[in-house]
């Protein structure tokens, strides 16, 4: 992103894949960026309309099984999304949006479906749902704090090796194997559903420095310091 | 109605004795138990209890308390009723309501979006009231579309009568393979879950209505509905929105005939105007005309303590209640702007445990009044309002944050504990 510009925020398939405060991570992005002085205008793409390729953040959400096909099926079709990647933008998938980017990943009733192929992973239904609070401890190279957040889904995620586990569990579920998320070049995904950004401030920086190149400025996280403690506090075992 | 076998009379008899004692306990308003107490014991009580009576089922994610209560009201009219006023609404308080009442001819019971097809299924209610479907309590709750499914597939081939607001596409959807079905056009404010067609996942068009973002509404103010303003019909497939036969404008129900009805209800806000209009389809279904039903949803005031007025020191707090996004858009549509608003939110099991949707409400509505924020997810709502620059001031308890207003008039919205939580300290009047 030239640093004169205004950085460009798309969300993509709102009208399928939000069903539960995913527009929280766009909020925060907008916030974070518009407090270190930088411009942001946001799209909203809709799933009948072409994905944009000359975004700098691309968001995806989370979604019940029929629009999460639905979904998948689109933006393969539409290949807009792969060639932002490809011209290096970045992207944070969540939940239902994070089992889309890769090879598979199970239907309705746990068939296979296909997925768009952006991250090296395959994912299957699991044998119950996973629903509660999520702690996991980043890997370490990303500079990023303890993930806290709230899982909520049936899907377990096997890593391939062209991706590195985003984090190791410490509560909760995750990809089932001990991780929790991913990432490969500046493409993260994550089982932390809905406003993951919200509880995790730093994942939104990582973003914001993948996307203009440069380490965003300190800004006053009182608030969300504030929560991010409450949260920790009510979810780890004390010691 | 008829003679209960005895069997089920003993249990209908223990689950009222149950009842008495939960409430003589102060454990709670007796109706959850005495109905478990009853099932129990007769697992066909609930078939029976039915059996031979005129029966409408109220079911929907937002409303459904108030809607009871207004259409209880009107068939009272016409005889007695039996219901579920506290919001027992599984099937253990539906025993627990007809068996208080077991001489009503009539009965009009609150029903859980999820347990609807199980409880047509048993009483094989005349009458099916479906409202609206939105995101609530996702790490509990069934997916909303699937709840649809599930309603075509308890509706479909049976004898029941649908009165459903054909403003809501899933609702529709879900209404429509009843044989008959009188469409109301309730509106629709909250529109996120509802952009794609339930029939063939296409996009649906809304009449001079183009795709507004999550988040876009510039203000929680709903102008006054118009037929047009409400339609929709997918691009791709033939799904599209029924013709209504009544219709809500603005402050006026619209009967089958043409004649305008101002409603004039003391219940405040948009969403209980469209309660009001469902309730007055619902009667004229029981044979019950306008003239009849309204002036009694004019006599109800307040709804399981929702709208009522506690008082404290001279600082009297209107409290509403708002369990998701789209209760707290109706929420906000009901706020006096002239006062400050307390906002309690919490995540117990009742309330969901995931605060997500705070996301998805639009607070900007509230900026330029002051905001107090209170509840056992303080931290989460204060994030919220900060990124959505909104201003408000953090208090320890909601007693506090009464404490902190001068004396006068004060708004409340709080999510189901929370709500609970004020009722049970400040005064549990119905
Ligand atoms: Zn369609």
């Amino acid at each position: 992103m030239p640093s004169d510009s205004v950085l460009r925020l798309v969300w993509i398939y709102p009208d399928l894949l939000s069903t539960y405060g995913d527009q929280g991570n766009v909020l925060v992005l907008e916030q974070r960026a518009r407090r270190r002085g930088i411009p942001v205008e946001t799209v909203h793409v809709r799933s009948a309309d072409p994905v944009p390729e000359s975004g700098d953040i691309y968001l995806i959400g989370g979604g019940e099984d029929r629009p999460q096909i639905l979904a998948a099926q689109r933006l393969r079709r539409d290949g807009g999304l792969h060639r932002a990647i490809a011209r290096g933008a970045a992207m944070l998938a969540v939940c239902a949006g994070y089992q889309i980017m890769g090879s598979v990943f199970g239907g309705e009733e746990g068939q296979p479906v296909d997925g768009i192929g952006l991250l090296d992973i395959a994912s299957g239904r699991g044998a119950g749902r996973a629903v509660g609070e999520l702690v996991a401890e980043t890997d370490p190279a990303l500079g990023v704090p303890t993930l806290t957040g709230f899982e909520n889904h049936m899907g377990v995620t096997r890593l391939g090796p062209g991706v590195r586990p985003l984090s190791r569990t410490v509560v909760g579920t995750g990809n089932g194997d001990g991780t929790e998320g991913c990432y490969a070049g500046k493409v993260v995904g994550t089982y932390l559903h809905g406003p993951a950004l919200a509880r995790n401030p730093g994942l939104a920086d990582l973003l914001l420095t993948w996307a203009t190149g440069a380490q965003p400025a300190p800004i006053d996280d009182v608030w969300f310091e504030r929560l991010r403690q409450e949260r920790l506090a009510a979810t780890l075992p004390r010691a | 109605m008829s003679q209960l076998p005895l069997r089920a009379q003993l249990a209908s008899a223990l689950g009222r004795t149950a009842a008495t004692l939960s409430r003589a306990t102060g454990r709670g308003d007796g109706s959850v138990i005495g109905g478990r107490v009853g099932l129990a014991l007769e697992p066909d009580l609930l078939r029976k209890l039915a059996q031979d009576r005129r029966l409408a089922l109220v079911s929907a994610t937002n409303g459904k308390t108030t809607t009871t209560r207004l259409i209880t009201s009107a068939l009272q009219e016409l005889g007695d009723v039996a219901t579920n006023a506290f919001g027992a609404n599984m099937p253990a308080g539906h025993v627990s309501a007809l068996s208080s009442a077991k001489d009503a001819p009539y009965g009009v019971l609150e029903v859980d979006e999820k347990y609807l097809p199980e409880v047509i299924d048993t009483t094989g209610a005349g009458v099916v009231v479906l409202m609206n479907l939105s995101r609530d309590q996702m790490d509990r709750a069934a997916e909303i579309w699937l709840l649809a499914q599930k309603w075509r597939r308890a509706l479909a081939g049976r004898n029941t009568h649908v009165i459903a607001n054909a403003d809501d596409p899933l609702v529709t959807w879900g209404a429509s393979t009843a044989p008959s079905v009188t469409w109301v056009s309730a509106g629709q404010p909250w529109k996120e879950d509802s952009w794609c067609c339930p029939e063939c996942g296409g996009p649906l068009d809304r009449k001079g209505l183009d795709y507004v973002p999550p988040g876009g509404h510039v203000s929680g103010v709903v102008g006054p509905a118009t037929q047009d303003e409400n339609d929709w019909a997918c691009r791709e497939c033939s799904f599209r929105r029924p013709q209504p036969s009544w219709i809500l404008d603005g402050e006026t129900a619209i009967d089958p005939r043409g004649r305008r009805w101002p409603l004039d209800i003391q219940l405040p806000g948009r969403a209980n105007r469209a309660n009001a209009v469902i309730a007055l389809a619902t009667a004229e279904a029981f044979g019950l005309p306008v003239e009849r039903a309204l002036p009694r949803l004019r006599e109800v005031t307040s709804v399981a303590g929702r709208y009522t007025t506690v008082e404290r020191e001279g600082r009297h707090a209107r409290l509403l209640l708002a369990k998701n996004p789209a209760g707290w858009l109706e929420a906000f549509d009901v706020l006096d702007p002239t006062l400050p608003v307390i906002l309690s939110v919490n995540a117990q099991g009742p309330d969901g445990r995931d605060t997500s949707w705070l996301w998805d409400v639009d607070y900007r509505v509230l900026r330029g009044r002051p905001v107090y924020v209170t509840g056992e997810r303080k931290f989460d709502l204060a994030l919220r309002l900060e990124v959505a620059d909104v201003p408000f001031q953090l208090m320890g308890s909601f007693a506090q944050a009464l404490a902190a207003q001068p004396p006068g008039k004060v708004d409340v919205i709080a999510n189901y504990t929370a709500f609970q939580q004020i009722r049970s300290e400040f005064g549990r009047a119905v």
